[in-house]
């Protein structure tokens, strides 16, 4: 049995397992060896156990996710603050009589199963015949990738909260470490802290729900700034530039806490001679389903095996152990819940079995770990589906994303003739636009033959693609694919577009950001993913606003087609991400393909006209086309880059006799969604507030039970499983969703009319609500527009408008030059 | 530069289901002039009739022709009056306000040549002249109501500068809670005047006063003259409060005459109408019973 050695002196200690890293997984490991009476050591690099959660902050509530999963460990962990699980855990290492080795920082392994060596700064060695590995993840969080990120005022760890008073505080990072960071700055206002946080998307993927409620509590009651889509650009003393959806921003700032996860120490493992699943930064170590590395007898658990719940990594400790001891049949302690799962596929095999399976027929599975596809299981589920069956139809509401892990499946690709379908073979996935959209299905898909899936939630999915960067570059790589295949219409195979899909690369791009300029040389072409664009041209020394791009318009084929430069200027109307395709490719596949090259001549031709239109106009109608140009500039300003269907006003015919609120209102229960008056005008344009049906909605961001989505027509809307938590009220930015509860049913119009009953048409009036409500009051519920979805004629605010004025549009028909010629 | 492709899944790209794409049109020139056409058409051949028939003993309402032309008038009437209906029930099914407005207008107007051959030019103290004269009432008040929707709303939007009527008094609300502090350091004569501005209420005065915008007894703008003369520093801060607050209230003033002006003639139209199918009724029966 081994013991601390003294100072200075060279200390050789022999043990049968040596444990490298205290915290949970380790801790755990050491505590079935201890109770197994193995012997063992536990080497732990500074002066106290579980260095992780001993820097977490003062009091911190730990958390004991997934609820589900029962805890086998000889050490007790239960939800509760930072200290008590500290002292249980000094307490029952003491008690268990563990042999720990404080201040042990092992810098080399050498030997090899049976007859390790591990080498300790200071010189000390220890020999092992088994070594785990669980170091934990925290000895390098990520960077800041920005300008001036190594000012002093950087930092990667918050300690003590309380630490800091009246500062301007900016957290990066909107995983659970920045959270409960922000969180913690925030508690107290008497500190007078000021906080933001910076979250680069719109969701919270990586952190956990009842954090992410908290955050926006704090957020709600004003107490933190919560940035979406948000990104650092430049550190400067006491300034933050930040990248936003509309543009740079620049923000006071005295500290910045970067929480932006961590890197495994791969150095030092991979020196070991331990492989990674792949050369990403965010690889895990390629495990066997007992631990076990590439190098025999070195055995890695814990969040560096990419698992960082704390209850996972004990029972990893646990059964580490066990298997050393040479318990073959012990089962994972998640392993009852997979088999419930697991239990209604056809073909009889063990949980073991169907992980394998899945791992390795689904593609983006290839190259996570047996542990995290365990774990990805738990929040997945697994259908078999017979020959003809839907897996589901066009039109259903649904986010998930499905693999396929045995047979095939048909896409029913025409609404009329469930005739034309094309095949997605085995291993690979669909239901990806719905994940990326967050729209209703496109199309049914059935299975082809006897099928087996695996749905992942929406939210596992997205955990997947953050974890796992292979798995987000297959997803990627297979959408666009699809996007391809779509826009380059059919007669394409999957085999044409391989070159492509190969070079393509996806970009973000800031808001107001150049993709192509005037006059360039450059032949790749840019499909635009998310996010709108909008084409301009100089003419006469002005920027002359063409067209407006959504979604899944392409541009650049142009340069291809004739060689010359880019004839026009393309830039981001909102913060948008593109595919860059490699023009020379693109050459090769309409050599290939002449349908492709007379399709595109043809398209470049319809350009020519419009451009030699606005050529033609420059002298005559050059204010005009200003007018015109400007008043674009306007909307695109006002989101409808983002929109797809928006309500928009011509003052130059609006009376003010707000028929269309009262429309609104009696077709909606007696609730308007729009306020007429209110909104921004520009030359007699007015937008009013009422819902954009923006292509990527904020409101459907943080939705607990996920009930606003996206219908039939485009429209976004709120469904009767509204819990009232105004969440999408508070991320709408541009303010259309109210919260209100029904109000009581009116007398009919003729009885107003000819009795006056009833407080007429229109919403009625607080003090006639009051006074005929029934009973209790109803809730109060998010309300938006639903562009009047499911009522005959469309939407009432435009049908009933007596002059005119209120019209509805899409931007990209609104928002083209052509329209010009059309009022001439 | 580009194509517009639909993302997603064609059949269901954006709107493509539905025509909610409404054409950017006035209700005057709705469909390119659609009504126009058919109303000019219909006064055409009520004229070509009443010229082309020679009937004895002289043109009147109890000759085919005229008969014929007082049915189309009574029901185009009765028809036009339904407008406030429409635009107050609204039900599903593909109308449009925007039609039925722009019906409204050029079949009101082809309602003066109509219902005037119908008279067979016979003019009296009587019921029948009485529904006439109502008529005509109802149609100049229209006209009033065509002029001031086609030429108003940019006026209106204009002058908003994109506040809300509640923004624009709360703007005023806002100034004057300012000049109650300033004023407080103020002589008694002076903050007098303060006060009287104060207690102006903007939409106290009548409505031919709303309708010119004229307000000779405005006691903002005396309250400004009146402190003129002064230069200590707290009058000059006043004063220019003051000067904010006129603005701020000609603002509004305008914008109350806008809209009072897009609304004034429908409490003649309106009431007209009433009136004016009591006595087409009263006219019908009695042509019948003296038939």
């Amino acid at each position: 049995m081994a013991a601390s050695g003294g100072e200075g002196e060279v200390v050789e200690v022999s043990v049968r397992i040596a444990i490298v890293g205290s915290g949970p997984a380790g801790l755990s490991a050491a505590g079935r060896a201890a109770q197994l009476g193995i012997s063992h050591i536990l080497l732990e690099k500074t002066d106290h156990l579980s260095d992780t959660i001993y820097k977490y902050q003062k009091g911190k509530h730990v958390m004991a996710t997934p609820s589900s999963l029962v805890l086998r460990s000889d050490l007790d962990f239960e939800a509760g603050k930072r200290e008590a699980i500290l002292d249980v855990w000094d307490e029952q290492t003491a008690a268990l009589k563990i042999d720990v080795r404080y201040n042990a920082d092992v810098v080399k392994i050498e030997g090899e199963k049976g007859a390790f060596v591990l080498s300790l700064k200071g010189g000390d060695t220890i020999r092992a015949e088994a070594v785990i590995l669980a170091i934990g993840t925290q000895g390098n969080p990520n960077l800041l990738r920005c300008a001036g990120a190594e000012l002093p005022h950087v930092q990667y760890q918050l300690d003590d909260p309380t630490e800091y008073v009246d500062e301007h505080i900016t957290v990066v990072g909107t995983g659970d470490a920045g959270i409960e960071n922000a969180l913690g700055l925030a508690a107290d206002p008497a500190q007078g802290n000021v906080v933001t946080v910076l979250n680069r998307g719109t969701e919270f993927a990586r952190a956990k729900a009842a954090n992410v409620k908290l955050l926006q509590e704090a957020e709600a009651a004003g107490r933190i700034t919560v940035r979406y889509e948000t990104t650092p650009a430049e550190v400067r003393p006491g300034e933050f530039v930040l990248d936003t959806r509309d543009g740079q921003e620049t923000i006071r700032c005295d500290r910045i806490i970067a929480r932006t996860g961590s890197a495994p120490p791969r150095k030092f493992v991979e020196a070991c001679g331990i492989a990674f699943t792949s050369p990403e930064r965010e690889a895990f170590p390629v495990l066997s389903p007992v631990f076990e590395t590439t190098r025999p007898g070195i055995h890695v658990i814990g969040a560096l095996a990419g698992y960082p719940l704390i209850k996972h990594c004990m029972n990893q400790g646990y059964d580490v152990v066990e298997f050393l001891n040479g318990n073959t049949t012990l089962k994972p302690a998640d392993e009852p819940i997979l088999a419930e799962k697991f239990a209604p596929l056809p073909g009889k095999r063990g949980v073991a079995e169907w992980l394998d399976l899945f791992g390795s027929k689904i593609e983006i599975f290839r190259d996570i770990s047996a542990l995290q596809l365990r774990e990805l299981m738990l929040d997945s589920d697994v259908q078999a589906f017979t020959r003809g069956q839907a897996v589901f139809e066009r039109n259903e509401p649904g986010s998930s994303l499905f693999a396929i892990a045995q047979g095939s499946v048909l896409v029913e690709v025409s609404k009329d003739d469930p005739g034309i379908t094309v095949p997605i073979r085995e291993g690979s996935i669909f239901g990806e636009v719905g994940l990326i959209s967050g729209r209703r299905r496109g199309a049914t898909i059935r299975a082809a033959e006897g099928l087996i899936v695996v749905e992942l939630s929406r939210a596992a999915a997205l955990k997947l693609m953050a974890t796992a960067p292979a798995a987000a570059k297959a997803v990627n790589r297979i959408s666009i694919e699809r996007q391809l295949l779509q826009i380059f219409g059919s007669g394409l195979t999957s085999e044409d577009v391989a070159e492509l899909v190969e070079g393509a690369e996806v970009q973000e791009v800031r808001a107001g950001q150049v993709v192509l300029k005037e006059g360039d040389e450059g032949n790749d072409i840019y499909i635009i993913r998310r996010g709108s664009m909008i084409v301009e041209r100089e003419i006469a020394g002005k920027p002359v606003f063409l067209s407006y791009l959504p979604a899944g318009s392409y541009v650049g084929e142009m340069a291809v087609i004739d060689g010359a430069p880019r004839n026009a200027t393309v830039r981001a109307a909102i913060r948008s991400e593109v595919i860059r395709l490699p023009g020379e490719a693109f050459v090769r596949l309409l050599q290939k393909k002449p349908a492709l090259l007379q399709k595109a001549r043809s398209e470049v031709e319809r350009r020519k006209e419009i451009n030699s239109f606005i050529e033609g106009r420059k002298e005559n109608f050059s204010s005009v086309v200003d007018m015109y140009s400007q008043t674009a500039q306007f909307l695109v300003d006002n989101g409808i880059g983002e929109a797809t269907d928006v309500l928009l006003i011509d003052e130059t015919l609006c009376v003010g006799c707000d028929n269309c609120e009262k429309a609104c209102a009696d077709s909606h229960d007696g609730l308007s969604r729009l306020d007429r008056e209110a909104g921004t005008t520009y030359a007699h344009l007015h937008v009013p507030t009422s819902c954009r049906h923006c292509e990527h909605p904020h409101c459907m961001a943080d939705c607990p039970p996920n009930a606003i989505q996206r219908g039939v027509d485009g429209e976004v809307f709120i469904d009767e499983t509204c819990i009232g938590c105004g969440n999408c009220q508070r991320n709408c930015p541009y303010g259309v969703i109210r919260m209100d509860s029904v109000p009581p049913k009116k007398p009919s119009l003729l009885s107003w009319l000819f009795l006056g009953k009833g407080p007429g048409p229109g919403e009625p009036s607080k003090t006639w609500r009051k006074k005929h409500a029934e009973g209790a009051e109803q809730p109060k519920k998010a309300i938006k527009c639903d562009m009047c979805s499911g009522i005959d004629g469309g939407p009432s605010c435009v049908r009933a408008c007596p002059t005119g004025a209120a019209i509805r549009v899409s931007p990209e028909a609104f928002l083209s030059v052509a329209k010009l010629a059309e009022e001439d | 530069m580009a194509t517009v492709q639909k993302s997603g899944v064609p059949e269901s790209g954006r709107g493509a289901n539905r025509e909610y794409q409404s054409s950017h049109e006035g209700f005057l020139r709705h469909r390119g002039f659609r009504w126009m056409k058919i109303a000019t058409a219909l006064c055409v051949i009520a004229i070509a009739a009443y010229f082309l028939t020679d009937p004895k003993p002289r043109p009147s309402g109890s000759t085919w022709v005229g008969y014929t032309l007082g049915t189309i008038g009574a029901l185009l009437i009765v028809w036009l009056s339904l407008l406030g209906i429409r635009k107050r029930a609204i039900t599903e099914g593909r109308w449009s306000l925007k039609a039925w407005t722009s019906a409204h207008v050029y079949l009101g107007l082809s309602l003066i040549v109509v219902a005037t051959l119908h008279t067979g030019f016979q003019f009296g103290w009587n019921v029948h002249t009485l529904a006439y004269a109502l008529m005509m009432l109802v149609i100049l008040s229209g006209l009033f109501g065509i002029w001031a929707y086609s030429t108003l709303p940019s006026a209106l939007s204009t002058n908003r500068e994109q506040m809300t009527q509640g923004q624009m008094i709360d703007a005023i609300r806002a100034l004057d809670r300012q000049l109650n502090d300033a004023a407080q350091p103020l002589e008694r004569a002076q903050s007098d005047l303060v006060i009287a501005a104060l207690d102006e209420d903007p939409f106290g005065a009548g409505l031919l006063r709303r309708l010119s915008g004229h307000y000779p007894q405005c006691a903002t703008q005396a309250a400004i003259m009146g402190l003129a003369g002064e230069h200590d520093a707290a009058s000059e801060r006043v004063e220019k409060l003051l000067v904010r607050r006129k603005a701020q209230l000609e603002r509004l003033r305008r914008q109350m005459r806008l809209k009072a002006m897009l609304e004034v003639w429908l409490y003649v139209h309106v009431p007209a109408t009433m009136a004016l199918l009591a006595a087409l009724t009263a006219h019908i029966i009695s042509v019948f019973y003296y038939w």
